[in-house]
């Protein structure tokens, strides 16, 4: 079979009015970034649907592999051509309808002949075509009103297009056309599905992740620079801020109460992530918060953190069961990582019994005796940068050895 | 010395060595360890699992790192028989397996299993239709060599998979411990086998190495319990010098796989042709069908060890049908299967090739060979 393009019909912002032309223009960069590797592509862009060229089934193979993962695609359909006889379009249509040999379902032939001087009508290409295919698929019966599948055919100046297959694409919007947020990444299942989740909505993300040797390990980091990698697979790149935390949790321990730890821990990483929010221009913070999960995830603990920025906190799994999350997360290919058993900053330090009901006044009151302002600066100012995904290969330490 | 007994065992790879030194002297950490130096000793033992698994067209989750042959074989045997008592007590598998093969059914059949021990013709080769005749409902496993270690002979894996997974839900084990590298043996589907067992050393690897890979998760029980290191399969800190050894030998066994098997094929039809030379004297337990890396023939009325004997003073080693079993007195299980005539019983020798074998030493071998059937014997070659 010979691929000519792949079509690509637009997710929810075919709906989006004037900003239409911004999406489609974001929707095309983000597929030009997913498939680097096969650069360049030639796209083509109309109001309501986009059309990738195919040069060869390398090409091809690489898009079917990465295009259901880009946002702002509600579906997509491989498109082969043939030759302009009828015998051509009958084997090529008999080839691609190969595709649905193990199902019953109904179908019917659909026919655009927009080059007029084509010998043949659209009611007998119709009618050819579909005798065609029915006398080699016994399973197929043919049904006009709301068929199964639609083997769509063009006739065009330069050949005959035909396509059948309607592939799901990923949903959601163009990653980046809803402005950029910063994601508090902790390295355990949650943070890394709430991310996923934003950017299904256009959400371009940096991530934030608080960092605490000697209490948490080198793997706990290498464990959140692999999500981070992960995440930034979903159509934009990802630049990660990694802040280092031991001092001010430190001395969070020497001067809080136990029960408050956990509250107050909180409220200095979202004092930071705030700070890092402005440098970096992004006009939210998301987190994995899922309501009542644990004890900093009641809504009065909520409250009390929130209580320290006025910036719109993004909490897109609050309304989400531990189980539901964990399916996401296996179907976005983070479980496996996330599960990986180190210390992170969340499990340090946490006292046998946590304030599940903290007081925002209270917390205040035992926050005030010391000043956290000169080691928040601190940390801000050194934090460390990465960008993902990875650029440049790792050094292979085991050269040679396999 | 000229050495052609590489199914007893080979010499290891260069290479194969180098890795396992420096595995040793800078990746010895523990690879369960939670620290760095075991994060990354375990990093590098996925890696090699990686390697293998892709070797075998399977998973890496199926790949599991053992001491060797034996222990392959008794995991899949004992491993796959007892997880499924609940569907059957009956196994299969064939009088010419080796002894880490018949010794384990042996034991189960002690258990209230019944084992059925498929005939051979004289080339060595099982029956399909035999095997067919005797797959049951509730049969668990079949258990059935790729080539055997002491004629050559070659199974039909493809055929009699699809034999057992049509007609049964039975376990298709195959012990390829003489087959890899020299013949493809990789998972299809559902044809061929479901595990297939691989010694280190048989691959100029290294003693005390070898994988029992599946073709997907299987219902088993372990042999050796403890840490439940390899998801569980084998406890025992993981050998990993040994485990990246293995992955190694393996890696470059099938890299070289063609150009080494063309040059035992040249030797196995030159050496054939040659020992027919000497008339009714020899008697060729190997065939044309066979396993080109083996050659198994017999001297009439002559007893093999003297054969090594005589041999061995001229710088030439041998053995006589396999090691394991060569230094028991009485005639090999396979020299019985394949119904030797009682005067060549006795006079059973074994050449095995290897990849450091040249053209010079056949052209040796056949020199001497001549040299010492005519002092033994008396015959001339023709």
């Amino acid at each position: 079979m010979k691929w000519k393009e792949v079509l690509i019909r637009y997710g929810e912002l075919s709906t989006k009015g004037r900003n239409r032309k911004e999406f489609i223009n974001r929707l095309r960069d983000n597929i030009r970034y997913t498939f680097n590797e096969i650069a360049p592509l030639k796209i083509h862009t109309e109001r309501d649907r986009m059309h990738i060229q195919i040069e060869n089934n390398e090409q091809m193979d690489i898009i079917m592999e990465k295009l259901p993962k880009v946002f702002g695609i509600q579906s997509f359909s491989p498109v082969a051509i043939c030759e302009k006889n009828m015998d051509a379009m009958k084997s090529l249509a008999i080839e691609i309808m190969n595709d649905f040999k193990d199902q019953d379902i109904t179908f019917k032939v659909e026919v655009r002949r927009s080059d007029k001087s084509f010998p043949h009508e659209s009611h007998e290409i119709q009618r050819e075509i579909g005798g065609t295919v029915l006398s080699n698929y016994q399973n197929l019966t043919v049904k006009v009103k709301k068929p199964d599948v639609e083997l769509r055919i063009e006739v065009r100046k330069d050949a005959i297009y035909m396509m059948a297959q309607v592939i799901q694409g990923a949903g959601g919007m163009p990653v980046g056309s809803n402005g950029k947020s910063l994601l508090m990444l902790s390295g355990g299942i949650d943070s890394p599905v709430a991310g996923y989740m934003m950017m299904k909505r256009g959400v371009r993300l940096e991530a934030i992740h608080f960092f605490s040797p000697p209490y948490t390990s080198q793997n706990s980091l290498e464990k959140v620079k692999v999500l981070a990698n992960e995440l930034s697979k979903f159509g934009y790149k990802i630049r990660m801020h990694v802040i280092p935390f031991t001092d001010i949790q430190v001395l969070i321990k020497d001067r809080v109460p136990e029960n408050m730890l956990m509250t107050t821990t909180r409220r200095m990483m979202m004092k930071i992530a705030d700070r890092v929010r402005e440098e970096i221009d992004a006009l939210g913070i998301v987190t994995g918060e899922s309501l009542g999960q644990v004890a900093s995830q009641t809504l009065e603990s909520l409250t009390a953190i929130n209580d320290v920025t006025t910036t719109p906190i993004l909490r897109p799994l609050i309304g989400y069961d531990k189980l539901e999350i964990i399916d996401i997360a296996e179907k976005i290919g983070t479980y496996e990582t996330s599960i990986q058993p180190f210390e992170d900053c969340c499990t340090i330090f946490t006292p046998a019994n946590p304030k599940t009901k903290p007081k925002v006044d209270k917390v205040k009151y035992y926050e005030s005796f010391t000043d956290f302002d000169d080691l928040i600066d601190k940390a801000v100012k050194n934090r460390e940068l990465y960008i993902f995904p990875m650029t440049k290969p790792r050094e292979d330490k085991f050269e040679g050895l396999l | 010395m000229i050495y052609f007994d590489n199914s007893a065992t080979t010499r290891p790879y260069k290479e194969v060595l180098d890795t396992f030194v420096k595995v040793n002297e800078q990746f010895y950490a523990n690879p369960a360890s939670i620290h760095e130096a075991g994060v990354e000793v375990n990093e590098l033992l996925d890696r090699a699992r990686m390697q293998v698994a892709d070797i075998f067209n399977t998973e890496e989750k199926c790949v599991i790192f053992t001491a060797g042959g034996t222990e392959s074989n008794n995991l899949a045997i004992f491993g796959v028989s007892k997880a499924n008592t609940h569907k059957g007590k009956h196994i299969i598998t064939t009088k010419i397996e080796h002894a880490s093969v018949l010794e384990a059914v042996k034991s189960l059949e002690k258990d209230g299993f019944e084992v059925d021990y498929l005939d051979v013709d004289e080339t060595g080769t099982i029956s399909l239709e035999d095997l067919k005749q005797r797959v049951r409902k509730d049969t668990v496993l079949v258990s059935i060599m790729h080539v055997n270690n002491e004629i050559g002979a070659i199974q039909p894996i493809e055929e009699a998979g699809q034999i057992i997974h049509e007609n049964s839900r039975a376990v298709f084990h195959v012990d390829a411990v003489q087959s890899f590298g020299k013949l493809p043996i990789k998972f299809n589907g559902d044809k061929g086998p479901d595990i297939i067992t691989v010694s280190g050393h048989k691959i100029h690897g290294l003693k005390g190495s070898g994988v029992i890979v599946f073709r997907q998760k299987l219902n088993i029980i372990p042999l050796i319990l403890g840490g439940g290191q390899e998801f569980g399969l084998r406890s025992g800190t993981v050998a990993v010098p040994q485990a990246i050894a293995f992955a190694k030998a393996a890696r470059i066994t099938v890299e070289n796989a063609q150009a080494i098997q063309s040059k035992y094929k040249k030797w196995h039809e030159d050496l054939m042709k040659f020992l027919t030379g000497f008339g009714e004297v020899i008697h060729l337990l190997s065939t044309k069908f066979g396993a080109d890396h083996i050659l198994s023939f017999s001297v009439k009325d002559l007893k093999g060890e003297i054969l090594i004997n005589a041999l061995q003073e001229r710088g030439i080693i041998v053995s006589t049908s396999s090691a394991c079993s060569s230094k028991q007195k009485t005639t090999s299980h396979v020299v019985t299967a394949i119904n030797v005539a009682p005067k060549f019983k006795d006079g059973v020798i074994r050449l095995s090739f290897g990849a450091f074998n040249t053209d010079e030493e056949i052209e040796k071998f056949k020199e001497e060979f001549a040299k010492v059937i005519k002092d033994l014997k008396g015959v001339n070659y023709k």
